[in-house]
């Protein structure tokens, strides 16, 4: 077999990791190499460097250190018993291939992933060698995010983290019989134990040690995690489920959602479908509902929709229109609580008019300055020259909000 | 000068901001209002109408004193990013700001100004590009290979051309210093340019963009950006929010883009389409070897199970599904302890550090129980302690787990587990912290503040001891906490003490 080019492999194990949603390094502690000891820097917040025809960021180089695996997930392109072509860098070649990558600014560092060859531990070992290298023998103070492998043992997981700015493990399905149906190599309890231990570890490495030396930083960018939608038949309300229980039990910074999307040479058993944009879209503003807007799972998912979200209108405005007699809010006099649930008001509205109505009684125009959308929230609230009056109770408010319906045509 | 004469401040290419500051607080020391204000910047302005008659301050007029004039921090915020813009009539605006500032110390927090508002989009727009720049600029190496073999620890060169909307080489070339700090570069735009160079970085004068060298990297680079992209998922409406085709000129990547839209349908339909192939034969290969991974994996489990005892338990209950409790907690906390020891505790079931470590009492109430064990010299290590319920009920709060009760059902399942860790432990008695493991073990659990501190008996005659948990001490405040504290402390010692007895089954009798 005729040896792969550099070019190559970038291109087989750069498809192949396209189908993990992440991009993100910001939040890690912020480094800089100014006195020229090193290269590359953090500041805080990450930066795209560029947009992909899909509307997704590039800002780290997202790749596999092999496409091989011995797993057979039947969701994933890499699964056993795929045919598409086959590739493995080298340490040299992932290490070679980031830094010539940052000192072009085209990244802001790295995203390793893998499939399973040999065995968890051989595999894992390979991933943090890479990580090592960089930061120690390049002196590499870019972004690293390591997707860690559930079963490797303790002692490589803690050189991740040491090494890694963030450290993921996909939980990959909403619940575990999914998992058992669909990558029956992987084992939940396996995945939970490992979310487990790295945020004990995070924890534990906060703490100062006994003599008061701060000990160094495990994964300081945290740890996050990926669920597939649309592969199985969990209901979005499995789904917000799940996700509550990862974000309280092991302090994950993210869930990422990624609608199934067609892959080459697809498994017979699992039919292909166009992947579920919006519902991916619903899924992580309701997400961001719970973590942000103080709402439960209960507040979002309506018991009449078959645990979905409804993918005409957001959540909030979902939930909104199912709970008018809560309506409409006085803007002059409401607590924060009350003012967070407004559809058209993000957390940076509400911060301003908290702010501003200690000077003022607040008006109509007020709040398109402070960034409310009206045009959503005027149902809702009140305001010293505004009522909504009879809206609020108008039998036809939700298609105001909704696209209208798509018209048939003869066949 | 006199009172209505207009005055014109002729400000420099580089090192604007220093500029600016001085010459506005000059004005203003001179009292100029606004309109009597001219202000021109070189190169700026294609026509330099005014370069010949700047007027300079410092040789006439009465002055005020300068210690007078204070801004607020985010003026100057403010005023940074604003010079920075491409619109001429920033300097004037933000005099008028200064001058007003003067008067009406809150003016830059009024939103309804119209001044106010300008200054504030044109800082926004300045933002904007500079986080753009530091995301498009793309470097090409231009290092001089033909020396670097004699000097191979000399840094590598590199250069950019960028076209920013905006004058901001100066604001964002220290992100660059800061990054690249091994490199020397050079950062050319028609607005400016940055050179840093072992380690120093200065500026010059904008220049035209020059025939640029190739670089190989880049290739390798299109490679990447054209294999990250998902054909099934084309957006290009919020690719281009993101990334405005007016950077696309410098960025040699969105050469690609056109072709990648043109043909991502049909590549995501082809995927749709095309049959499922048959499995290579190296998949049958791996499925084999995985199966004989698991079946010795099985065969090691086999054997613990068989060989009985508390690890051929514990090895059993990582895998209970008994009750649904399972689904949400991380992993089942078995007991632990010495198989031939004396005394067990029982408590209620794992807490939040419990469930991440897998091993009972090691969260805040495991600790307040080992500083009340240490105190009447009691070894955790010769004790069996266990759980009631081996896993986490909780319900998810926002980032916290909140502890919620067992019911007596998972009580009930669980009780298998338990009577299977007395069986092999055979203590010769047993403390139940708190009502469920008094519950689990006498098959009551009300009372337990009444019942504290009394031996009841089990069916097989095993004596209980009932007391609090620890974590009730935590939940109190002030007196009453400490008067738990006491009780839990008075309720150990007496176990200690009954079991240590000569002849233990009498004793503890008494305690009833």
């Amino acid at each position: 077999m005729k040896q792969k080019t550099l070019n190559q492999k970038l291109a087989i194990l750069s498809d192949a990791a396209k189908y993990d949603a992440s991009c993100a390094s910001s939040g890690t502690t912020k480094r800089n190499s100014r006195n020229g000891s090193g290269l590359g820097s953090t500041t805080g917040s990450g930066i795209c460097h560029a947009y992909a025809p899909d509307g997704r960021c590039i800002s780290l180089l997202k790749i596999l250190m092999t496409n091989f695996c011995i797993f057979d997930c039947v969701y994933c392109v890499n699964r056993a018993s795929s045919n598409v072509e086959r590739a493995r860098f080298t340490v040299e070649e992932v290490i070679w291939l980031t830094l010539e990558f940052y000192r072009r600014n085209y990244i802001e560092g790295l995203f390793l992933s893998s499939g399973i060859i040999r065995s968890s531990d051989y595999t894992m070992e390979q991933m943090v060698e890479i990580a090592r290298k960089l930061r120690v023998e390049h002196q590499f103070r870019g972004y690293i995010h390591l997707k860690t492998i559930p079963d490797a043992s303790p002692k490589l997981l803690e050189d991740a983290g040491l090494y890694a700015d963030r450290l993921s493990i996909n939980v990959e399905l909403p619940t575990d019989a999914s998992v058992s149906r669909l990558a029956p190599e992987k084992k939940p309890p396996q995945i939970r134990k490992a979310m487990a231990d790295v945020r004990l570890q995070i924890e534990e490495n906060a703490d100062a040690t006994h003599t008061g030396r701060r000990k160094p930083k495990f994964a300081p960018a945290g740890q996050s995690t990926q669920m597939i939608i649309g592969a199985d038949a969990s209901s979005d309300g499995d789904i917000l489920n799940s996700s509550t229980r990862l974000y309280s039990s092991y302090k994950l910074k993210r869930v990422y959602y990624s609608g199934f999307s067609p892959i080459p040479d697809a498994s017979n058993t699992l039919p292909l479908i166009k992947p579920p944009l919006i519902r991916e879209h619903r899924l992580y503003q309701a997400d961001w509902l719970l973590r942000f807007y103080d709402f439960q799972v209960d507040d979002i998912i309506q018991p009449e929709k078959d645990g979905m979200l409804d993918l005409d209108i957001d959540p909030k405005l979902a939930w909104a229109l199912a709970n008018r007699a809560l309506f409409p809010v006085n803007i002059n006099t409401a607590d924060k609580h009350s003012l967070m649930r407004i559809p058209g008001f993000g957390s940076k509205t509400v911060g301003r008019i908290l702010m501003a109505r200690k000077h003022k009684s607040l008006r109509y125009d007020d709040m398109l300055r402070l960034g409310a959308i009206m045009s959503k929230a005027k149902p809702f609230v009140t305001l010293v020259d505004w009522t909504p009056g009879g809206l609020i109770d108008a039998a036809n408010l939700r298609a105001r909000f909704a696209p209208p319906p798509e018209q048939l045509v003869l066949l | 000068m006199t009172p209505t004469e207009t005055v014109s401040l002729k400000l420099p290419q580089l090192e604007l901001e220093a500029a600016f500051r001085q010459k506005a607080r000059l004005a203003l020391m001179y009292k100029l209002p606004p309109e009597r204000v001219l202000w021109h910047r070189e190169h700026e302005s294609k026509a330099d109408l005014f370069a010949q008659n700047s007027t300079d301050l410092s040789r006439s007029g009465n002055s005020a004193d300068e210690s007078t004039i204070r801004v607020p921090k985010t003026y100057l915020e403010l005023m940074n990013a604003v010079l920075c813009h491409s619109d001429p009539e920033r300097f004037h605006l933000l005099y008028e700001a200064l001058w007003r500032l003067q008067d009406d110390r809150h003016l830059l927090q009024n939103r309804s100004s119209h001044l106010i508002t300008r200054l504030e989009t044109m800082a926004k727009s300045v933002r904007r590009d500079c986080h753009k720049m530091t995301a498009f600029v793309r470097f090409r190496e231009i290092t001089d290979t033909a020396s670097e073999s004699q000097h191979s620890t000399s840094p590598r060169v590199f250069y950019a051309w960028f076209e920013p909307d905006h004058w901001i080489i100066e604001r964002t070339a220290p992100f660059f210093a800061n990054r690249f700090g091994d490199m020397n570069w050079l950062i050319e735009t028609p607005k400016g340019c940055a050179r840093f160079q072992e380690g120093a970085l200065s500026y010059s004068n904008g220049v035209e963009q020059p025939v640029l060298p190739e670089d190989e990297t880049s290739q390798l680079w299109n490679t990447y950006f054209l294999n990250i992209f998902n054909p099934a998922r084309l957006k290009v409406k919020a690719m281009q929010s993101e990334m405005p085709k007016k950077y696309w000129r410098n960025l040699p990547e969105t050469a690609l883009i056109p072709e990648m839209i043109a043909k991502a349908q049909n590549r995501s339909e082809k995927m749709q389409k095309d049959a499922a192939t048959h499995p290579p034969v190296r998949a049958e290969r791996i499925r084999a070897m995985i199966q004989q991974r698991e079946d010795a994996e099985l065969a090691i489990a086999r054997e613990q199970i068989t060989a009985g005892g508390l690890a051929a338990l514990k090895h059993q209950a990582s895998s209970c599904t008994r009750c649904p409790l399972h689904c949400n907690a991380t992993q089942t906390v078995f007991g632990e302890g010495p198989s031939d020891a004396g005394l067990m505790l029982v408590g209620e079931q794992p807490g939040d550090h419990e469930d991440l470590s897998g091993r009972p009492f090691v969260g805040p109430a495991g600790r307040l129980l080992n500083d009340v064990m240490g105190e009447i010299g009691m070894d955790r290590d010769e004790i069996y302690l266990t759980n009631a319920v081996k896993h986490f009920k909780f319900a998810p709060k926002g980032k916290r787990r909140i502890h919620k009760n067992p019911g007596r059902t998972e009580v009930s399942h669980c009780k298998w587990w338990l009577e299977a860790e007395r069986a092999i432990v055979k203590p010769k008695g047993i403390v139940a912290l708190g009502g469920i493991a008094a519950l689990a073990l006498t098959g009551r659990g009300d009372a337990i503040w009444k019942r504290r501190g009394s031996v009841e008996r089990l069916g097989d005659g095993t004596p209980v001891l009932i007391t609090i948990h620890p974590s009730a001490i935590l939940r109190l405040a002030g007196a009453e906490s400490q008067a738990a504290r006491q009780h839990l402390r008075a309720d150990l010692l007496l176990a200690k003490t009954l079991l240590s007895g000569p002849a233990d089954e009498q004793d503890l009798r008494t305690g009833t």
